[in-house]
């Protein structure tokens, strides 16, 4: 039991960081269907400039170091993503369902590219991110559920808590929400509609990023899995899931964790049935996201002018 | 006192241009694009350029096998364009014709595998096409309900369908393979009959003749001129009495029916067998193929054969230079980005003002 809540939460997190990042996004009006694909080219980025920084340093790599190259990278590598979806949303007004889809075409290819170069094992390379406090294991279940994990969990938390707060508690926040909601009445207020737009979606493209690499580096152990983009699908069902709050998402991630391993954990299932369980956190999605249309709660809705480009000389 | 020049510009929409301006417009993006992706690629192998665009015809024309599945690959790719295009022209994001291709693609094979040596062949292939159009409109009906009485998001909901077919796939080939594989044979004898001995030449037929039917359901019928009402403005379709609901869900059993016809001529006219990478992420360049040619089934040909040349040509350039194979996707993300930021120009002008200003 311990060891499944343990996973889930590794797990979880990588959907957490995903879905933080979305919901920055989507709080500035934009719908990004490239997560996915930023997810994608976060780990491979990151995974990248792992590789090589490794390669150069020989053994005597210093696991701050190796630490802190991976994680700029990927936030980089997402961020690239982001100014390039923004660009193409915000300066060129393009439909942003087509161009968020593109980018996940895009950066699938992109991060199949560069693993083809690296190899698809990066063993070593995540021992840094796995490694854990040394008397976490002493102290029972409470230190394996809570202290035992790398630091990348902590990192997704760290940032879903800060980005919570910033969004429902700083002018920032409340300028973007604004830009999210009704950019027309922003811009008479004098907030920079092109420049919220374009930072919140680098800046959540680059959290999303960084969940990418937490699949990689963290629950997989360093062995590159072609399957990332179904946890950036995911992570933007989260987004809805947890009504665009990232503190619930924290919660949320879980959740969708657990249910995406159950298969694995439920015993006396045959081969063939546990494909039907793996359906699960698509079946439940779905049926959250029915659940969450016919209760139509006011405070439950999306961002007002999501999806929509900005032109103010539209009017 | 003294005059200074102030040039600034700003953006103002335009009317649509003249349809050869339009054209010239895009032409130049798509020669951009092919010309960027070409130096991406020279970047990476260090070869002449020239060589990889020679490359690239080759792997789309140089023999006569490679013009058929050519034209094969885009037959299948328009057959699922034009299936999510009248959803498209109605601003119902279906990024589910994946899923409904598979688990059209999954009721043909079953119908194969289970009745395939009971039942002689012409009634075998009704039931085929039958069951395979049932089940995508199964796939694709479902989000629509639920889009028209509670207004769910059709998007997601249609993503999440894509992964339980995807299960269901695997299940079925899991549970079903008498080998335990998990890889089920081709059974090329029970699929759809052979036309002069070209094995796609049926697939090419069926979707030509499709492509023109969509093109006059969406332009001529009154089907057609509501799914646009409703596209427009779901306000004034209300207001002259369209039924909204009713129209998104028959549009959505019209787009299910097709994407069953994909999947149908995907197993039972290509593949005879069937896995989770059946569909091949068609569902989703399907979107981009349709989106760019304006939801015009006519331009659709033109679109789907560039996607389809080029990912054909840079699959063969990394063949013949040894770069890994992603470079298909590089070039076809490259591309969609060039025709999609094309269209900024077509639909507004930069105008600059001179303002003299006058200083002290």
């Amino acid at each position: 039991m311990i060891s499944f809540l343990v996973s889930a939460i590794r797990l979880g997190m990588v959907f957490l960081f995903g879905s933080t990042g979305e919901i920055i996004t989507e709080k500035s009006g934009h719908l990004n269907l490239g997560t996915p694909g930023v997810m994608c080219v976060g780990a491979s980025c990151g995974c990248f400039a792992e590789y090589l920084y490794l390669k150069q340093v020989g053994p005597y790599a210093s696991p701050f170091l190796a630490i802190l190259v991976a994680i700029v990278a990927t936030f980089i590598g997402g961020f690239l993503m982001g100014l390039l979806f923004s660009f193409l949303t915000v300066t060129l007004r393009a439909n942003q369902n087509v161009t968020g889809l593109a980018l996940t075409t895009l950066g699938i290819g992109i991060s199949d590219f560069m693993i083809a170069k690296t190899g698809t094992s990066f063993g070593r390379a995540s021992k840094y991110f796995t490694a854990s406090l040394p008397f976490a294991e002493d102290l029972g279940w409470f230190g394996k559920l809570f202290l035992s994990h790398g630091i990348l969990i902590y990192l997704a938390i760290a940032i879903a808590l800060i980005s919570s707060f910033i969004l429902s508690k700083t002018r920032i926040g409340l300028n973007l929400r604004s830009v999210g909601e009704n950019p027309a009445t922003a811009d008479a207020a004098g907030i920079n509609v092109s420049l919220y737009r374009y930072l919140a979606t680098c800046i959540g493209c680059g959290i999303s990023g960084l969940g990418g690499l937490t699949f990689i580096m963290d629950y997989l152990n360093g062995n590159w899995e072609y399957c990332i983009d179904a946890f950036g699908w995911l992570s933007i069902a989260l987004v809805i899931f947890t009504v665009w709050k990232p503190n619930l998402a924290i919660l949320g991630s879980i959740v969708f964790g657990a249910l995406y391993i159950a298969s694995s954990y439920i015993t006396g299932v045959s081969f063939a049935n546990k494909e039907l369980f793996k359906m699960l956190p698509y079946v439940v999605t779905i049926i959250v996201l029915i659940i969450t249309s016919m209760r139509n709660k006011k405070e439950n809705q999306p961002p007002a002018h999501l999806g929509l480009s900005y032109f103010r000389e539209e009017r | 006192m003294k005059l200074s020049k102030n040039h600034s510009f700003h953006i103002v929409k335009r009317e649509p241009p003249v349809w050869y301006i339009g054209l010239a417009i895009r032409a130049a993006a798509v020669i951009l694009a092919l010309i960027v992706s070409g130096v991406i690629i020279t970047l990476l192998t260090d070869k002449n350029p020239i060589a990889i665009y020679a490359s690239m015809i080759d792997g789309a024309f140089g023999m006569d096998i490679r013009i058929w599945s050519l034209f094969q690959d885009v037959a299948i790719l328009l057959c699922i364009s034009l299936a999510v295009t009248p959803a498209f022209k109605m601003k119902f994001w279906n990024c589910g014709a994946e899923g409904q291709v598979l688990i059209g693609g999954l009721a043909t094979v079953a119908v194969m595998m289970f009745l395939g040596d009971k039942l002689p062949l012409p009634i075998l292939l009704i039931i085929m096409i039958a069951a395979s159009i049932i089940a995508s409109i199964i796939w694709a009906v479902l989000p629509a309900i639920f889009k028209a009485y509670w207004n769910t998001n059709e998007t997601l909901f249609t993503l999440m369908m894509n992964y339980v077919a995807i299960q269901f796939v695997s299940y079925f080939l899991k549970s079903f393979v008498k080998t335990g594989s998990g890889v089920l044979f081709p059974m090329p004898e029970f699929g759809l009959p052979v036309l002069f001995g070209k094995q796609y030449l049926l697939n090419i037929i069926i979707v030509a003749v499709m492509t023109v039917l969509v093109y006059i359901y969406l332009k001529y019928t009154k089907h057609g001129y509501e799914i646009s009402v409703v596209g427009e403005s779901e306000n004034t379709a209300n207001y002259i009495g369209i039924n909204v609901k009713k129209v998104i869900i028959r549009t959505l059993v019209v787009s299910g029916a097709l994407c069953g016809i994909a999947g149908l001529l995907l197993v039972g006219g290509t593949n005879h067998t069937i896995n989770v990478e059946t569909a091949g992420g068609r569902g989703f360049t399907a979107i981009m193929v349709s989106w760019l040619a304006k939801f015009n089934p006519i331009f659709m040909v033109f679109t789907s054969f560039l996607i389809v040349f080029l990912q054909k040509g840079a699959s063969q350039v990394s063949t013949d230079f040894r770069i890994p194979q992603a470079i298909s996707d590089i070039v076809t993300g490259i591309i969609l980005f060039f025709i999609i930021g094309c269209e900024f120009f077509l639909n507004y002008k930069i105008v600059v003002t001179k303002s003299v200003k006058e200083e002290k």
